[in-house]
């Protein structure tokens, strides 16, 4: 049996990327410490500043938010029903209890009663794959909120494997300007506030660790309408390197943040934002709606259209394998 | 050996008495994108996993 790299204890959990093995105790100071690091080398945020976390009710941001709880931050939860059917219903149930079992204050919105829409009919009605909409939304709602809350950094759950992969997306295209404002702090400007990427130094296999270790319910199963997405297709490809290189994704994404931003950091010209017409929000079309704006005022006017219409025959097959197909949806 | 998995939810029936590494080979699921926990506890991938044991397999990768 394993044992713990730092008391001989028998292990938890092996990580090839640390070439060590860690009991639940060390394990969660390599947790804590990752995060401490990531915080300070960043200069994300100072203990007197006051957080807003974006949770869905998944491993990653709920243990951001158990660890922040952990360290004394003072950390909110916002949470958005976004109507993706049970798995909304779920998520919305799971979040609600890991605040009401640890006293911490959550927010919620809930899109299709505060917007008239929810993510499955905006996906129909706009013509946009699921992921985009979903994406678009909970930004724009995020920022909003962070906003009026007066909070002063929205943090959120992304970790070193999303980073990775949204990095090698990115390489893949050259995609300049998005590579540019790739970073885990985002300061506040141009009418936007301050965003955090606190798990940036974890990896997603050491968060549903960081879950189980200290007791968190939380939402297992992938979100229907992901099922498929580009964004999965490169954690995969990036899960193979690592298989026979452990540490090469953290030596990817980190390396970049070391080396490779600071020479796009100036490198392209970009607009300054101006606000939305309707809403305030940055935006940067000019006497216009925002893109939120504009996917609300459709999406909107749009019959509600069900979560498992929308999906295509893979994640249709995933849906009614967890959730079981609703009366009158059958394919026949 | 009753292992349960979860996306989407199921049971399969497995020999036990062997590290967990290798129950996840034979399952087709990498190490690297899975957690085991056996009675409660998470364990590491050379736990041996015995007759009898209480085991979860939970996937970690997420792509929202």
């Amino acid at each position: 049996m394993s044992k713990c790299r730092s008391c001989r204890e028998p292990a938890v959990i092996d990580l090839p990327r640390h070439n060590a093995n860690f009991c639940a105790e060390h394990f969660i100071q390599l947790c804590l410490r990752q995060m401490r690091r990531a915080i300070e080398d960043f200069s994300m945020f100072g203990p007197s500043d006051r957080l807003l976390v974006a949770v869905s009710g998944g491993k990653d941001s709920l243990a951001l938010w158990d660890m922040l709880h952990m360290e004394g931050y003072s950390a909110d939860g916002l949470y958005v029903g976004l109507g993706i059917g049970e798995y909304s219903d779920e998520s919305g149930r799971i979040v609600r209890q890991f605040a009401a079992e640890r006293g911490l204050v959550l927010q919620e919105i809930d899109l299709r009663n505060e917007y008239g829409f929810d993510i499955p009919t905006a996906s129909r009605a706009t013509r946009r794959v699921p992921c985009s909409a979903c994406g678009l939304s909970k930004r724009h709602l995020f920022d909003d909120a962070a906003k009026r809350g007066g909070y002063d950094v929205l943090v959120t759950g992304h970790n070193l494997d999303d980073e990775a992969a949204v990095l090698f997306g990115n390489t893949l295209r050259w995609d300049v300007e998005y590579l540019r404002r790739q970073s885990p702090v985002l300061p506040a400007g141009g009418g936007f506030g301050r965003k955090a990427k606190p798990l940036v130094r974890l990896s997603e296999r050491e968060m549903a660790a960081w879950c189980v270790v200290r007791g968190i319910d939380y939402v297992i199963e992938e979100c229907p309408m992901a099922i498929g997405n580009r964004h999965l297709a490169y954690k995969e490809a990036l899960a193979g390197i690592e298989r026979s290189s452990p540490g090469v994704t953290a030596s990817f994404f980190l390396g970049y943040l070391d080396r490779m931003a600071p020479l796009l950091a100036a490198a392209v010209e970009h607009d300054d934002p101006v606000p939305c017409r309707r809403c305030g929000a940055p935006t940067s079309a000019e006497g216009e709606d925002c893109a939120f704006c504009r996917l609300a005022t459709t999406s909107s006017s749009h019959d509600p259209v069900p979560v498992r219409v929308v999906l295509d025959r893979r994640g249709r097959k995933a849906f009614d394998e967890q959730w079981g197909v609703p009366e009158g949806e059958s394919d026949g | 050996m009753i292992v349960h998995l979860r996306q989407p939810r199921r049971e399969v029936d497995v020999r036990g008495g062997r590290p967990a590494r290798a129950v996840l080979n034979e399952l087709g699921l990498a190490a690297e994108g899975h957690i085991v926990i056996c009675n409660g506890t998470l364990v590491p991938s050379d736990t041996v996993l015995a007759e009898g044991d209480q085991v979860e397999i939970r996937p970690v990768v997420s792509g929202g």
